[in-house]
């Protein structure tokens, strides 16, 4: 099978409050790509567009950014889904022989309107919706249900945003860099039990774009040190009602890693970092337990004892994650660019030293519904 | 492009999208809706392959895929699995004021959780594995607030 490399990528800071519009942040995105990869508009043959109508307020929402896309007189398609399987979208496009060259582009603005709104129209206005359920509520249930079978507790969670606000430090494109200790999380707002504002993800604006090519382009067009390979991609969806899942069990997750895995002939620890979707801290170690990186309910044990540090076995979200920030859609989109970034090592203040192999996983729908995972490498 | 705005005054819309929808709500959950509406009555149905029981009830099971056209009683009663005491407001969105509790209760004689309120206990005091039971709204249009809450068995 042909390969598919990343050989450009670009991202907007992320910030609450951006002032400008989504046509303008696609077109900043974009034209970094571009210049990144050295080429120009010309040379991409196709557009795979990610972004939400419900958030954008607007039906079609790909259709209104298509020209700052660059995709007058070519072809476009859109995910409406994390980044991380617009990502899939363009290598398939690409397998599929009919295109060589795909540019990736992914917009959002939380602050233009109402996270927890938007959320509950997730649910099925047959049902749940008129609980009033929402990201964060389910979340919660999530939450709790992992802490009843695991014994995880809070102040074990609240490493991962101590971790990740900490990692952000070392990234200019994330919004929350703060210094945070375990109490501070604990002393913040209780939101919905056992979840508090410092175990959430921030409303966040922004917009990322990369470039993907065929084998036979990524040659012709960029040089080695930039080109990074998509080695395996996997992805799995679970039941849609919360209900018809144990919140705990993360046996979706546990099959797409194993497809990525096997296509990229790796086992887990082979990985040297990794960009997990920590939306609320727990997440980051009930999705790395399904991941494969420790066994079932043992994540705050490893996070305790600093393996997915910095200076730890698999240093997991050095960029500080969604935690530090989180464009919804663009989030997955940010995390494949760090594991570029890391691989070809230009990472900055949080390169991981001598990354050759890089894990980025993106979940769609409520408490992880679906996820897909990537293995890149150099 | 974050300087614009020294050179130009900036313009906001404010927006709102309102648009009515008439879902229909299909054969199973009508039939579910009616049963608890008519009869103040909590049923499921079965998987004819697997066995497995669905509340609320479901076209089709996801594992096998197949028709379930066996609908079994449930007595209303249950264990929850997991709970969340709700202490944000969001009035549009939350038919109570917080603190209010949601919760995924595992009914007896069902396989799936249900995800509802507990209520008619302090909310502090909500545990997981406690057992609780369905409360009927008194007056009830056919939704899923015809089960007003469940509430812990003395
Ligand atoms: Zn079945």
């Amino acid at each position: 099978m042909e390969r598919v490399a990343v050989i450009g990528v670009g991202q907007t800071k992320y910030e609450q409050g951006k002032r400008d519009t989504f046509h303008e942040l696609v077109f900043d995105v974009a034209g970094k790509a571009l210049a990144d990869a050295g080429m120009t508009i010309k040379d991409v043959d196709n557009i795979v567009s990610i972004s939400s109508d419900f958030w954008d307020g607007r039906t079609i929402s790909s259709m209104a950014i298509q020209d700052a896309a660059g995709a007058f007189g070519k072809d476009i398609t859109t995910v409406e889904g994390d980044g991380t399987f617009g990502v899939l979208y363009g290598m398939m496009r690409i397998l599929s022989g009919s295109f060589g060259v795909c540019l990736v582009v992914a917009h959002h603005k939380g602050t233009e309107s109402n996270m927890n709104g938007i959320t509950n129209t997730c649910f099925d206005p047959l049902l749940e919706r008129r609980l009033g359920l929402d990201a964060l509520s389910s979340a919660a249930l999530q939450a709790r249900r992992y802490m009843a079978v695991s014994g995880a507790m809070p102040r074990q969670f609240a490493l991962v945003s101590v971790k990740n606000h900490g990692n952000a430090k070392n990234n200019p494109f994330a919004m929350l860099p703060m210094d945070i200790t375990v109490e501070d999380v604990m002393n913040s707002p209780m939101l919905a039990d056992p979840l508090k504002k410092l175990d959430c993800s921030p409303v966040t604006d922004g917009a990322a774009a990369l470039i993907l090519a065929a084998e036979r382009e990524a040659k012709k067009l960029v040089t080695n040190k930039k080109r990074v390979w998509l080695l395996g991609v996997g992805h799995c969806t679970d039941a849609y009602r919360l209900g018809d899942r144990d919140l705990a069990d993360t046996r979706a997750l546990k099959k797409a890693a194993k497809k990525a895995y096997s296509m990229a002939g790796v086992d887990p620890w082979d990985i040297d970092m990794a960009e997990v979707y920590d939306a609320f801290s727990y997440m980051e170690p009930l999705w790395l337990e399904g991941l494969g990186f420790c066994d079932d309910g043992k994540g705050v044990e490893y996070l305790e004892r600093g393996t997915f540090d910095m200076d730890g076995k698999l240093p997991v979200n050095p960029s500080g994650g969604r935690l530090s920030a989180n464009p919804v859609q663009v989030a997955g989109l940010a995390e494949v660019i760090e594991c570029v970034l890391q691989l070809r090592g230009t990472a900055g203040k949080r390169q991981v030293k001598g990354a050759e192999k890089a894990l980025a996983q993106g979940i769609n729908g409520m408490c992880g519904q679906s996820h897909c995972v990537w293995v890149l490498g150099k | 492009m974050a300087d614009w705005k020294d050179q130009v005054e900036e313009i906001v819309f404010p927006g709102k999208i309102s648009v009515p929808y008439f879902w229909t709500v299909g054969s199973t959950l009508s039939k579910w809706y009616v049963q608890m509406r008519d009869d103040g009555e909590i049923w499921g149905n079965r998987c004819p392959e697997c066995g497995k029981v669905y509340v609320p009830p479901k076209i089709k099971c996801i594992d096998c895929y197949q028709d379930m056209n066996d609908w079994v009683k449930l007595p209303g009663t249950g264990t929850v699995e997991t709970y969340t005491v709700v202490r944000y407001h969001e009035p549009t969105l939350h038919p109570k004021k917080p603190p209010f509790v949601y919760g995924v209760i595992k009914m007896d004689g069902a396989d799936t959780g249900m995800v509802h309120f507990i209520d008619g206990v302090k909310p502090d005091k909500v545990k997981v594995g406690m057992r609780v039971e369905a409360v009927m709204a008194k007056e009830r249009s056919g939704n899923i607030l015809d089960i007003k809450h469940f509430r812990p068995i003395p």
